[in-house]
């Protein structure tokens, strides 16, 4: 650690002053599993008065959006501010406020390419959590290849009008609004004729139907597009210029996924884990794999910070943002696989929460891009191989 | 800098046929070559500004090494510039000052004797040094001295009645047993007997009976910088590997069009990635926060060891019949990798220091 500096001293201070004073105590428990999280949106349902207590604190505070600018709900801290923000919310094991896909990814895209005006609309709400944000990227014939999508947005002079099929939008069913990727010139090269839209969900011609996964939970859904009519003001960035926004937003998504929900190494040791199992201290086999898992875990949450410290000095992980995806999201799996054998039984029925997210995280190497793309994404852009 | 002015150097002084020709030759320690080193300032890298030094940290030190693993320098940097050095830093008597000028100018060389066993093991040893008269009587079998053949001093780990005990010997007293090892590598090593070796009270480093002190730090940050050369050691044959793929024509395709190769290419560089991650914190948590630095540093020494044997093993297979030759330097690559995988502990001593410090 750095020695922090006198004002970085008395920030620590002062924020960890109000997270005691502040941060309800059921929302200390630590949890960060997708059960535990506040989505916000118009229709959320809060899961105790505590958790809408928490919200609304942070909210005053711009704490659900700590690194926007205070004018759309941020709070303006710098990275370091950031840092020592998530050490203090970690020591005391408080919950986040607010997580949503507005907030990961919505709203670093309008950050950087969003117009003023659209800026001011979308962030405030979301950083309050009044409008929940999904994503449309994939269609049924443009999953791995996402560029190949076939959505249509035809200009219809004072508004688009689209037609198409997403999927594996997530939470669409519950959520207010969808950033989505549409063809918006379908005779220009497949990546130049593509467009960044925002679409409320209550527009007529929306509807949605969850996809049952073997998790038995439905995080993804079918999301269809019938005669939707969305004003001219509703893209961002250029026309046809869609696929910059994605690639961007891509390279944000990756990050994320790569981060595993913060389990990498900040988690549970998995010391603890088999130290309550039955026989996992015993088990040679089952220790050694805890070992791999617990060196490699180690490294790789080194690696994203190290990659974290990069980007604050200005220097983007850029393609390399294959490289934390492909490894976080494998080697969650791994740190997974070793939880289910330490548990044995105990995790093999539905009561349990473990079976579900060790099934859920199965889609972290798919989602996003996966494994496989990434290693193409790496050999061709950052070893420069052929092909 | 310092990296580009150590590539600098290495690539003129120090490439890879350097190490063929010492090979060939049938050498193992370019004293030339090490005084070369010495004048560059690497000697005396972690050596104190008074002590004739640059007195910068273990996070140089480890760049140094990392660009080191990439030629496959064959040097005493890490036995005596990182681990010897260490030893008496913490030391910092009169003698100790002495012997730390003396490593800085490049004058002296010394290496650690502590393996008796084919596996590291500090805990465990048999060596014994009984007390006579105002010193002491060393005896005992010391394996796989990595520098031990060309070291002028020997620090010897042996048991007292008041507990282990690091004692400081001269390579050329009566009772020194040296005898060369034909290491795959090409490297110095010796197995050394200390035939009742007679040393005076004055041979003690440290505390009688407390050798941790000294040689725990000083351990350390020899895997550290061990680390950090299997780091470069792995990019370089990653680098290598990468280059030959795009070279090399088969159906009439560079063979690095193809996917089976890119992907198993790309994961190789991905796991160097993650590796340099451990490295960079391994130097970072010695430089600020030594007493807590266990863990940080068997991370690193544990990924590097996985890395640099992927890298190697993966090196010779995506190269082909050719990377099974000799004329070839790929297998060079893979034999060190072999040696610095067991050297000051193997992956599953440093994984099982991490799942300590982790709870199991």
């Amino acid at each position: 650690m750095a020695e922090e500096t006198e004002d970085l001293r008395a920030f620590r201070e002062e924020l960890r002053a109000w997270l005691d004073q502040n941060c309800p105590q059921s929302m200390r428990d630590g949890r960060n599993d997708e059960a535990s999280i506040c989505w916000g949106g118009k229709n959320w349902q809060f899961d105790s008065e505590d958790q809408r207590t928490w919200l609304e604190r942070c909210v005053t505070k711009g704490y659900t959006v700590p690194t926007w600018p205070v004018e759309y709900g941020g709070a303006g801290f710098d990275r370091d501010q950031d840092k020592i923000y998530h050490e203090e919310m970690a020591r005391i094991g408080a919950r986040y406020p607010l997580r949503s896909f507005g907030i990961w990814m919505l709203g670093p895209a309008l950050l950087y390419f969003g117009s003023r005006e659209q800026k001011l609309h979308y962030l405030p709400p979301i950083a309050r959590g009044e409008v929940r944000w999904c994503q449309g990227y994939s269609e049924p014939g443009a999953g791995s290849d996402l560029a190949s999508l076939q959505t249509r947005c035809e200009d219809e002079g004072d508004h688009w009008l689209i037609n198409g099929q997403k999927i594996w939008t997530s939470y669409a069913d519950k959520s207010d609004w969808i950033f989505a990727l549409v063809r918006t010139d379908r005779d220009a090269p497949k990546h130049k004729g593509i467009s960044f839209v925002l679409i409320d969900m209550a527009s007529e011609g929306v509807s949605t139907r969850p996809i049952k996964l073997i998790s038995g939970k439905s995080p993804f859904c079918e999301t269809f597009l019938d005669n939707v009519r969305i004003p001219k003001e509703q893209v961002v960035g250029e026309v046809n210029r869609g696929w910059d926004v994605a690639k961007y937003l891509l390279t944000h998504e990756r990050e994320m996924i790569s981060a595993g929900g913060g389990v990498m190494g900040s988690g549970r040791a998995l010391g603890a884990v088999l130290a309550d199992s039955e026989t996992g201290l015993s088990d040679p086999v089952l220790r050694a794999d805890a070992m791999r898992a617990e060196v490699n875990g180690l490294a790789m949450a080194l690696t994203l910070e190290r990659y974290k410290d990069q980007a604050e000095a200005g220097q983007g992980a850029g393609d390399a943002s294959a490289m934390l995806k492909y490894m976080g999201t494998e080697l969650n799996k791994q740190r997974l696989e070793v939880l289910m054998a330490a548990a044995g039984a105990d995790a093999l029925t539905w009561e349990d929460d473990r079976a579900p997210s060790w099934l859920r995280a199965k889609a972290n190497s798919i989602e996003g891009g996966t494994s496989e793309v990434m290693l193409s994404i790496i050999s061709k852009r950052v070893l420069g191989l052929p092909g | 800098m310092l990296a580009d002015a150590a590539r600098g150097f290495l690539d003129q002084k120090a490439p890879i046929s350097h190490l063929r020709r010492m090979r060939d030759e049938g050498r193992v320690f370019d004293s030339g070559l090490w005084k070369a080193m010495a004048e560059m300032g690497w000697a005396g890298i972690l050596v104190p500004e008074d002590c004739g030094g640059a007195g910068m940290g273990h996070s140089a030190a480890c760049v140094l090494a990392g660009e080191m693993g990439r030629t496959l320098v064959q040097s005493p940097f890490i036995p005596t510039a990182v681990v010897a050095t260490t030893v008496y830093s913490s030391v910092m008597d009169d003698r100790s000052r002495h012997a730390l000028s003396r490593i800085a100018t490049g004058d002296m060389t010394v290496a650690l004797a502590v393996d008796e066993g084919a596996k590291f093991d500090p805990e465990h040893i048999e060596s014994k040094a009984e007390k006579v008269g105002n010193g002491y009587r060393l005896s005992g079998r010391k394996r796989f001295v990595v520098g031990g053949l060309s070291a002028d001093r020997l620090l010897v780990l042996a048991h007292t009645e008041e507990g282990p005990t690091l004692f400081e010997v001269e390579a050329d007293q009566t009772g020194v047993n040296r005898s060369a090892l034909h290491l795959i590598d090409s490297g110095d090593g010796a197995d050394i007997l200390f035939d009742e070796v007679e040393l005076d009270g004055e041979a003690i480093m440290g505390q009688l009976g407390r050798a941790r002190d000294v040689l725990v730090p000083a351990l350390r940050a020899g895997q550290a910088a061990l680390a950090a050369e299997m780091t470069g050691l792995a990019s370089a044959a990653v680098g290598m590997t990468i280059a030959y793929l795009k070279e090399r024509k088969q159906f009439g395709v560079p063979i690095g069009a193809f996917q089976a190769l890119q992907h198993r290419a790309a994961h190789l560089w991905c796991e160097c990635e993650v590796t340099a991650s451990a490295v960079l914190n391994a130097g970072r948590m010695l430089d600020t926060d030594p007493g807590n630095a266990a863990m940080a540093v068997s991370l690193a020494k544990a990924r590097a060891t996985d890395t640099a044997q992927r890298a190697v093993q993966e090196g010779v297979q995506m190269h082909g019949g050719i990377g099974m030759t000799d004329d070839f330097d790929m297998g060079f690559f893979m034999k060190r990798a072999r040696v610095a995988a067991e050297w000051l502990g193997d992956y599953g001593y440093h994984a099982n220091i991490v799942a300590q410090a982790r709870g199991f």
